[in-house]
């Protein structure tokens, strides 16, 4: 049916719809054009301007950057000072994420499993709201409940574990002054603000796990430990990598949480902000911002093999 | 499917404990925007009072800010929403070549860390010569916030279907008339939660922003700095639950316009 066989064609609106019609892919191409082009445009764009710059190098003496391609930049991400900082960064988004889907676990498989009704709701919004709050806010609370004088201080001498929690802070690398200025400290902010993006995957996977499947395993004799690690964990695989993928990536990237928390070393990320910013190097910033996308584009690759994005 | 045996005692200790870990932290701010102490993060606080919202009323630091937050929010949630619609709608429509490359571009702004986007952005100015303004943090914003408008849009797309817009085209309708009165209707609810919580992605954003504002300070900028550099403690913490009640209204409106839909707003942040 055409614009004018059923219907007059009364105005340029109909002749559209009718264009529109006899070419469909038309109509496609004009609503997907404008989001495009400025994804296109200005995300990609971006991207490409970032791999542009980390090739480019500084000169040493003038502080200008020079507009050659080199890869003396990324060499210099392998100097002692600057590789410690990518291991730090790794090691810290590793420990986020394994204790990530640890303290995960109950909430998912209790919400997937055993929350009805209401209590659907009660978990829904209960993992929802914490996501999507402020972030800065929840960081700020942190530094508040971590602070030397703070809540945690007060609970811990409150029921007489204060030699512990100093003992806790004497600890070598871990420990610090308080903990709002120790790795402890940043570690459980990092667990904190991430540890929604864990839940929901391992939730929607848990979900999934038939219950014939757990009662095949009781029936077969295994007891509750029996079907937890061999039957639900294997299942739940999927979930747990899709929100280690969060996890990773964003402990990688996040440069807020170990300024405002942790001791004064630096992380992959507040190393990229302070050499954009005071020290004018966009080139080894740009080089320092590649790391965390290579490094994620490794474990995507895995993740991938695994069948972790079944499950997104 | 809830299984009906009772859940052992640890899983619910660990259920409960797990929640309780992700809420209780947030309630200290609320307290501590009452504390007399000024100086620092005294517990418990020495004594109460609500003069730390008069104070910070009469900050004039802290409206300035405040403005340009909302104002960025403003702009980059109503892109979002065109671009994202559209998008939707696009990606609704048909199967075509490069569809999965296009679902991935929306999602990538936000599934890298923000300090991927920061820095290019960043990059990308540099080498433009582009100078910092309202203009190169929305673009910013705008951006991140597509994806979160395309979820919301894209699964009502699909529970609409195709027979509502057959039969409003059998009925003689064009194409402009069926978007006004069969598409809108029922995209409407999915707009609006989606334009709320990307408006408060927005206002709440601080990484991208801190790449892309320059000298300019958006709220969230404001805090940091108050973070970092600490000057009238309490006033900081007032101005966190402003940031936190105008991110949380947004959220719990958009969950109640969208539940019982298919999928619920938020579910991929």
């Amino acid at each position: 049916m055409t614009g004018t066989a059923a219907h007059p064609a009364r105005g340029p609106g109909d002749r559209l719809t009718g264009l529109f019609w006899r070419r469909p892919k038309l109509l496609t191409a004009l609503l997907i054009a404008p989001p495009l082009l400025w994804l296109g445009v200005v995300y990609v764009g971006s991207l490409v301007a970032l791999l542009i710059q980390s090739f480019y190098s500084i000169d040493r003496f003038s502080g200008i950057v020079v507009k050659e391609f080199t890869l003396r930049t990324y060499a210099e991400l392998l100097i002692p000072s600057n590789f410690d900082v990518i291991v730090r960064t790794v090691t810290m988004a590793a420990a986020v994420t394994l204790a990530s889907v640890v303290v995960a676990f109950p909430v998912a498989f209790f919400a997937a499993r055993h929350a009805k009704g209401r209590w659907k709701a009660v978990f829904y919004l209960g993992i929802m709201l914490p996501l999507w709050s402020s972030y800065l806010v929840k960081v700020y609370a942190w530094k508040l409940i971590l602070a030397k004088e703070g809540i945690v201080t007060w609970a811990a001498e409150g029921i007489g574990a204060g030699n512990l929690l100093n003992a806790v802070l004497a600890l070598p690398v871990i420990g610090g002054n308080s903990l709002s200025t120790s790795y402890i400290g940043t570690f459980l902010v990092f667990l904190y603000v991430w540890l929604p993006y864990m839940i929901l995957p391992m939730q929607a996977s848990l979900e999934r796990v038939p219950t014939s499947m757990l009662e095949a395993s009781a029936d077969l004799g295994a007891g509750g430990w029996r079907t937890f690690r061999s039957v639900i964990l294997p299942l739940a695989l999927p979930g747990v990598i899709a929100g280690s993928i969060f996890t990773f990536s964003l402990t990688l990237g996040d440069y807020i949480i170990p300024q405002i928390i942790g001791s004064s070393r630096f992380f992959i990320g507040q190393t990229v902000y302070s050499l954009q910013g005071t020290a004018g190097n966009i080139p080894l910033a740009a080089a320092f911002a590649v790391v965390p996308i290579a490094i994620m584009l490794v474990y995507l690759t895995v993740a991938r093999k695994m069948g972790a994005f079944d499950a997104l | 499917m809830p299984s009906d045996a009772r859940p052992p005692l640890g899983l619910t200790l660990g259920a409960i404990a797990g929640l309780a870990f992700l809420h209780l932290p947030i309630l200290i701010i609320f307290l501590y925007a009452f504390t007399t102490e000024e100086r620092s993060y005294q517990f418990p606080p020495p004594g109460l009072t609500t003069e730390w919202f008069g104070v910070a009323w009469n900050r004039a630091d802290i409206w300035p800010p405040l403005y340009l937050s909302l104002r960025v929010a403003a702009i980059s949630s109503a892109m979002a929403l065109v671009l994202g619609t559209l998008c939707a709608a696009a990606m609704a429509r048909a199967k075509f070549f490069g569809r999965d490359t296009v679902s991935l571009l929306v999602v990538l702004p936000i599934a890298l860390p923000g300090i991927i986007t920061g820095m290019s952005l960043r990059s990308a100015f540099a080498i433009g010569e582009i100078p910092f303004s309202t203009f190169t943090i929305v673009l910013g914003h705008a951006t991140f916030c597509i994806v979160i408008v395309y979820n919301n849009a894209v699964a009502r797309f699909r529970r609409l279907g195709p027979s509502m817009l057959e039969a409003s085209a059998d009925l003689g309708a064009n194409s402009f008339q069926t978007f006004r009165h069969v598409i809108l209707p029922n995209l409407g609810s999915a707009l609006l939660a989606g334009g709320m919580l990307a408006f408060a992605l927005s206002f709440d954003e601080v990484i991208v922003t801190t790449f892309t504002a320059g000298q300019q300070s958006t709220l969230p900028i404001w805090m940091l700095n108050e973070l970092v550099r600490p000057r009238q403690r309490p006033v900081t913490n007032v101005v966190a639950i402003v940031v936190f009640v105008a991110t949380f209204l947004p959220i719990l409106a958009a969950y109640y316009l969208t539940r019982g839909a298919e999928e619920t707003a938020g579910g991929g942040k």
